[in-house]
């Protein structure tokens, strides 16, 4: 596939709160559900940040990096489950704040947490047909769980915007399938402010299923095992399911070290293994290989054999934060804080 | 503020787009039509063209909001400052990402996109330019969990030659 990844970047609001002090507030051992999640903190947006900012953020970062002329983006999709507006894209506001209107298409995308992956792969499509010459593919979230639900200790917030073309690709896509079937594990219906889920149901035949099944499934086409790797990214919903998934399929923590970032900023949902690639190519020299697999509820899982080229040591990353920043830095909210920036404190008149 | 309104200044909020004259070279934010530094304004006359501010630029003077504009009740106290931009506008922004503590004159800023105000829970909602601290030293560290391993030692990220 000629089409591949020639630019990056991401964003994470600044805020963060921790597992321990939720669980202060709703009478739970937060901090034991914090390690058997392994989430040390989640990140946390600023009552003016959301789906759009973030995802601008990152994308301006990418086209900064990449040298990349705006008016040269034929598409652009933002993929999200927290789009601001039920009707209304997203990806227009993002597309009118880099500069790339008005001659490109842009449409949001919804799957759960995959919708950024689907988006890269659409854009590996148009690009590689040579119909557009860069697609840019956004992965981003402020999704919020229900107060006191399991959800509301790994929720956060953050994104990734990643350009795909046919020049200077810093990042080869060798291959690219998904794994797709109809499994209710996690939703949200319209007009409901926090999802639901099937408990311990997004588990086993949801997450554990689609992400083995498309990560084996793609090791087969390319006639490669978890030792031609040297670095594997999961969906990562907590810290311990890809952990889980990974020691399963046969890799190492060495192979997931820099692909595993939900533990310091929470399950960024729909940026969660955009921004654990994001790391990952932060990190990567020449030559690498890199194994993406998403998940989205609902449910499906999209797959990437990943190659970095010689173009990648020339690739200036010093506009923008790298992604480690992000996971060491932060400054911590008290839970009422939280529930103000959140918009879980009801303030009358309605 | 009208939908229509603000619409119109979309490429100002968005992307901090000015103008520039050819003439004597200065910046305009908000984008003027004719040059007044130019000793015969009409020597500026179809010399004013489009320009886009790098949103880099350093704190002139501030002040601490602690009785919020609408719309701004979550933020309080937030910090508005007057920033002289690297190719010379003086803007008037909110500071984000920075404790009112923490502000002082000649800090570095950046410009950042944020949400402006919504109109009600059913309305639009208007985005624009905010200043965000350009200095790393400006975010503290968060507080390492015992349980937490202390980071390895990590490559530079910078991109080798």
């Amino acid at each position: 596939m000629q089409a591949g990844i020639v630019s990056y970047g991401a964003y994470v609001p600044r805020y963060r709160i921790s597992p321990g002090e939720i669980g202060r507030v709703w009478g739970t051992d937060g901090e034991a559900m914090g390690q058997g999640l392994n989430v040390l903190r989640k990140s946390v947006p600023s009552p003016d940040e959301d789906t759009i900012t973030i995802s601008t953020e990152s994308l301006r970062t990418a086209l900064v990096r990449g040298a990349i002329d705006p008016q040269q983006i034929g598409a652009l999709y933002v993929g999200s489950e927290s789009h601001p507006y039920a009707v209304k894209p997203t990806a227009t506001v993002v597309a009118q704040a880099v500069g790339a209107t008005p001659n490109l298409t842009a449409a949001d995308f919804e799957f759960a947490c995959k919708a950024g992956t689907a988006a890269i792969q659409t854009c590996l499509g148009l690009v590689g047909a040579e119909m557009i010459r860069y697609g840019v593919a956004i992965g981003t979230d402020t999704s919020q769980g229900a107060p006191g639900d399991a959800l509301e200790y790994s929720a956060s917030a953050g994104g990734a915007a990643f350009v795909i073309g046919r020049e200077h690709v810093i990042c080869r896509v060798l291959r690219t399938l998904s794994y797709t079937t109809d499994t209710p594990d996690f939703w949200r219906r319209e007009g409901q402010k926090y999802p639901s889920h099937g408990g311990r149901f997004t588990g086993e035949p949801a997450y554990f299923r689609h992400v083995s099944e498309a990560a084996r499934a793609i090791m087969e086409a390319s006639g490669t095992t978890p030792k031609d790797y040297q670095h594997v990214v999961f969906h990562q919903p907590n810290g311990k399911f890809p952990q889980r998934v990974g020691k399963t399929l046969g890799f190492t923590e060495a192979q997931m070290r820099y692909g595993l970032v939900t533990p310091y900023i929470g399950n960024t949902y729909s940026g969660a293994a955009l921004i654990g690639l994001a790391n990952v190519l932060d990190h990567a020299g020449p030559k690498e290989r890199i194994l993406v697999v998403g998940y989205g509820s609902g449910a499906g899982s999209d797959a990437f054999d990943l190659e970095t080229t010689d173009e990648i040591a020339k690739f200036d990353r010093s506009f923008g934060r790298p992604v480690q920043y992000y996971l060491d830095h932060g400054v911590a909210l008290s839970y009422a804080v939280y529930a103000k920036f959140r918009g879980k404190i009801h303030m009358g008149g309605e | 503020m009208s939908i229509a309104r603000f619409w119109r200044e979309t490429p100002r909020r968005y992307n901090l787009g000015g103008s520039k004259c050819t003439n004597c070279n200065t910046v305009y934010f908000p984008p003027r039509s004719v040059c007044p530094e130019c000793t015969h304004h009409r020597q500026s006359i179809e010399k004013m063209v489009p320009f886009q501010l790098s949103g880099e630029g350093e704190v002139l003077s501030y002040t601490v909001v602690h009785e919020p504009a609408e719309g701004f009740e979550m933020l309080v106290p937030y910090v508005l400052a007057l920033v002289r931009t690297t190719e010379g506008p003086v803007l008037t922004g909110q500071v984000v990402d920075i404790e009112p503590e923490g502000i002082r004159i000649g800090l570095k800023v950046r410009a950042t996109f944020r949400k402006l105000r919504e109109e009600g829970k059913a309305g639009v909602i208007h985005y624009g330019y905010k200043f965000a601290p350009a200095e790393e030293a400006d975010t503290t560290p968060v507080a390492r969990s015992p349980a937490e391993p202390a980071p390895e030692p990590r490559e530079p990220t910078r991109a080798r030659a």
